[in-house]
């Protein structure tokens, strides 16, 4: 079907100015077929489907709107752990302040490293799990990533990996455009967690592929930059072995556009994909949440914990689906999206959906938005909790159930910390 | 303690007076009843010495120990020393018992320009506390509230109050939905507390309550005001013939 001129004029203007980076023969080519879906299905606008609650002209447009850099991270996040830490400034990778990719239990390559070799495993993914993910929704802009990212890495674990890697995004200029593409596989009853932090440019669009073995298991936790002004669109492809794990949480402080898509499928019987977020927002936000999981197997268990804390004109949106394919007994599924309006100015879109083609399956989603529980607010004032904090002990006590899907308890108190201090410096 | 001058309720969004003059004096060592048919006004009270959002106080006073507290914020009533047991304490999820009593007691004592108390002190404090009220260390991790019995509600609040030893307890029907071992412990959580310092004011229906925390003064609510006033043969006789005789006498 040919594409509404408007989409056709948007998607030539920003693949002017965009060219294929150098790369090795396999990669060249799934760069090539990438552009082509990327033509095929054109930029997103206003009026597709996934894209009613969230304006993407500026993720569109030819150059990333400038973002001033913010200079208040004086304890960024991650940093204290044990931890192999690869950093990418304005989305290059900084050799010199990363640690040396050689650990115990897997194997990390620098992307331009990897498309230049036959590497079989990165090969098999690279874009693969991307062009996976467009039916029935697209997602152009991961398409525009596996096409023209410019950096990344591919990461393979063999066995349990001592330590989390941790990618440290840098944000140094204000009118850097990052496009950053992470493969990782997770080989049979490996072990691996994944850090993310900060705001990694003036706009950032981010795709991560993880294929997961049967066994093994992938543990996420991310935390977006505080920049006020960035922007970014991110993916999360996963694909699920036979009793393999999924666990990814993300905080969202502040940003003036953040949409975090996934698309997570369960291929292998018995596997558990969990994946949440909290995002809190005063003012100039859009945090959009769209999160698709797809049960393709017999007695998986999926869960989506989404909550938002708005205020003062911020927007929140959350669009998921649990996908019950036929066949796909015993599944197990979950989804709440939740938002918190600390006042009139702030708004939540929600667009919760189940589709379900087998008969023995428990799946409930909710989808609610509401004020402070003035009774609540009140019990706690009774007690002596002076206004402001007990606010706060409410807007926590909110999150806590998607922060409780951290499953190790220092980052889960360290993420507490954090928005407490975020709460404390956005009182009324 | 609690010095009540004509006070005059009325709701905040709609023109229906609720409380209409009430006179009420509380001394410092004494332990006052309220009783009252349902409806007169005796939980609009509670609330409205509280500080409670949604209610306006047209005439009259408050005073405890001799300050004003109707211009006060309910935290800082609280750390003034007033403490209400509500008749449906509050559910509140996410937020742990344990998290949620120090928080609060450390915000009195700071409100208070005293020091905190550290963690250890106050663990120490609250298994002691908790022993003698039967509430048990995972009722403490437990969101506050959530999933209790009607009886476990009502001896949390007097677990919170045995914490936070406030000199003005109200204590809003704490007896109804206790089994008679629950009433038991309640009554000896609040008699343990009573001393020539604090004063109680004893929301009730039933005299039992009355049997295990003896009051000094029964007060009787009728549309919004005491109507008669007496010692605890006054609870006795609205145990045994209701309340139709008094009101007939006041009117
Ligand atoms: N927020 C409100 N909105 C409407 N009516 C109210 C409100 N608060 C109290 N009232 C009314 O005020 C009157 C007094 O209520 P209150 O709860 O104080 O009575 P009570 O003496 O505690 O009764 P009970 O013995 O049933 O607990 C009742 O008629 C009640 O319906
Ligand atoms: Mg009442």
């Amino acid at each position: 079907m040919a594409l509404p001129q408007a989409k056709l004029d948007t998607t030539e203007a920003r693949l002017a100015a965009l060219s294929l980076p150098e790369s090795g023969a396999w990669a060249s080519e799934a760069r090539g077929s990438a552009l082509e879906r990327l033509k095929s299905m054109g930029l997103p606008g206003r009026r597709d489907e996934y894209w009613r609650f969230t304006a993407p002209d500026t993720l569109n447009a030819v150059d990333a709107p400038e973002a001033a850099l913010f200079d208040g991270d004086d304890n960024p996040a991650f940093c204290d752990l044990d931890r192999l830490c690869i950093v990418f400034r304005d989305g290059v990778f900084d050799a010199e302040a990363s640690d040396d990719l050689a650990l115990e239990g897997v194997e990390v390559l620098r992307l331009a490293e990897a498309t230049g070799q036959d590497i079989h495993w990165a090969k098999d993914l690279y874009g693969v799990l991307e062009a996976r993910a467009h039916d029935p929704v697209p997602r152009p802009f991961a398409a525009l990533n596996t096409a023209f990212a410019t950096d990344g890495v591919v990461i393979r674990a063999t066995g349990k990996v001592s330590k989390p890697i941790h990618l440290r995004y840098l944000h140094e200029k204000t009118d850097s455009d990052a496009i950053l593409h992470f493969v990782v596989r997770v080989e049979k009853d490996a072990d691996l967690t994944i850090l993310e932090g900060g705001p990694a440019a003036a706009r950032f669009n981010k795709c991560m592929e993880v294929d997961i073995a049967d066994g093994g298991a992938f543990h996420h936790v991310r935390l977006q930059g505080r920049d006020h002004e960035r922007r970014a669109v991110t993916h999360l492809f996963a694909r699920l072995g036979e009793a393999s794990t999924f666990k990814s949480f993300t905080l969202t402080a502040n940003g003036r556009l953040t949409r975090n898509e996934a698309f997570i499928e369960l291929t292998g019987n018995d596997a558990v994909a969990h994946i949440a977020g909290a995002a809190v927002g005063d003012g100039d936000f859009h945090h959009d949440d769209t999160v698709f999981v797809t049960h393709d197997a017999v007695n998986c268990e999926s869960r989506q914990v989404f909550k938002k804390v708005l205020k003062n004109g911020a927007v929140g949106t959350f669009q998921g689906k649990i996908l019950v394919k036929a066949g796909a007994q015993k599944t197990d599924g979950y989804q709440i999206s939740q938002s918190l309006l600390l006042d009139e100015d702030a708004q939540f879109l929600a667009k919760p959906e189940l589709e379900i083609y087998a008969d023995d399956v428990a799946c409930s989603h909710g989808s609610t938005s509401g004020a402070i529980d003035e009774e609540a607010l009140f019990y706690l004032r009774s007690r002596g909790v002076p206004d402001a904090d007990a606010k706060d002990l409410l807007v926590l006590a909110f999150l806590a159930e998607a922060i409780e899907e951290i499953e190790d308890d220092d980052i889960a108190d360290d993420i507490r910390d954090r928005l407490e201090g975020w709460l404390s410096r956005h009182r009324a | 303690m609690l010095k009540i001058k004509n006070l005059h309720v009325k709701l905040e969004e709609e023109d229906k007076a609720i409380l209409k003059g009430v006179d009420l004096d509380v001394p410092a060592g004494k332990v006052h009843a309220i009783m009252g048919p349902n409806g007169s006004g005796k939980s609009t009270l509670s609330y409205v010495l509280s500080g409670r959002d949604g209610y306006e106080v047209t005439d009259g006073e408050v005073a405890l120990e001799g300050e004003d507290i109707l211009e006060l914020e309910p935290e800082e009533r609280a750390a003034a020393g007033l403490f209400l047991a509500f008749q449906y304490p509050v559910e509140i999820p996410g937020v742990g018992n344990m998290t949620f009593l120090r928080t609060a007691l450390n915000a009195q004592r700071t409100a208070r320009g005293e020091e905190e108390l550290s963690a250890a002190d106050f663990l120490k404090l609250i298994r002691e506390k908790a022993a003698s009220l039967k509430i048990d260390a995972d009722m403490l991790k437990r969101p506050v509230n959530v999933g209790f019995s009607g009886g476990e509600k009502k001896r949390n609040e007097i677990l919170q109050m045995a914490m936070l030893e406030p000199k003005m307890c109200i204590l809003d029907e704490t007896d109804s939905g206790l089994d008679v071992d629950a009433m038991r412990l309640v009554a000896d959580g609040v008699n343990a507390l009573r001393d020539a310092g604090r004063a109680f004011l004893v929301i009730t229906h039933y005299q039992r309550l009355l049997d295990h925390i003896e009051p000094d003064v029964v007060h009787i609510m009728a549309d919004g005001r005491i109507v008669k006033s007496g010692g605890p043969e006054l609870a006795l006789e609205v145990e045994n013939n209701g309340y139709a005789d008094i009101l007939a006498e006041v009117a």
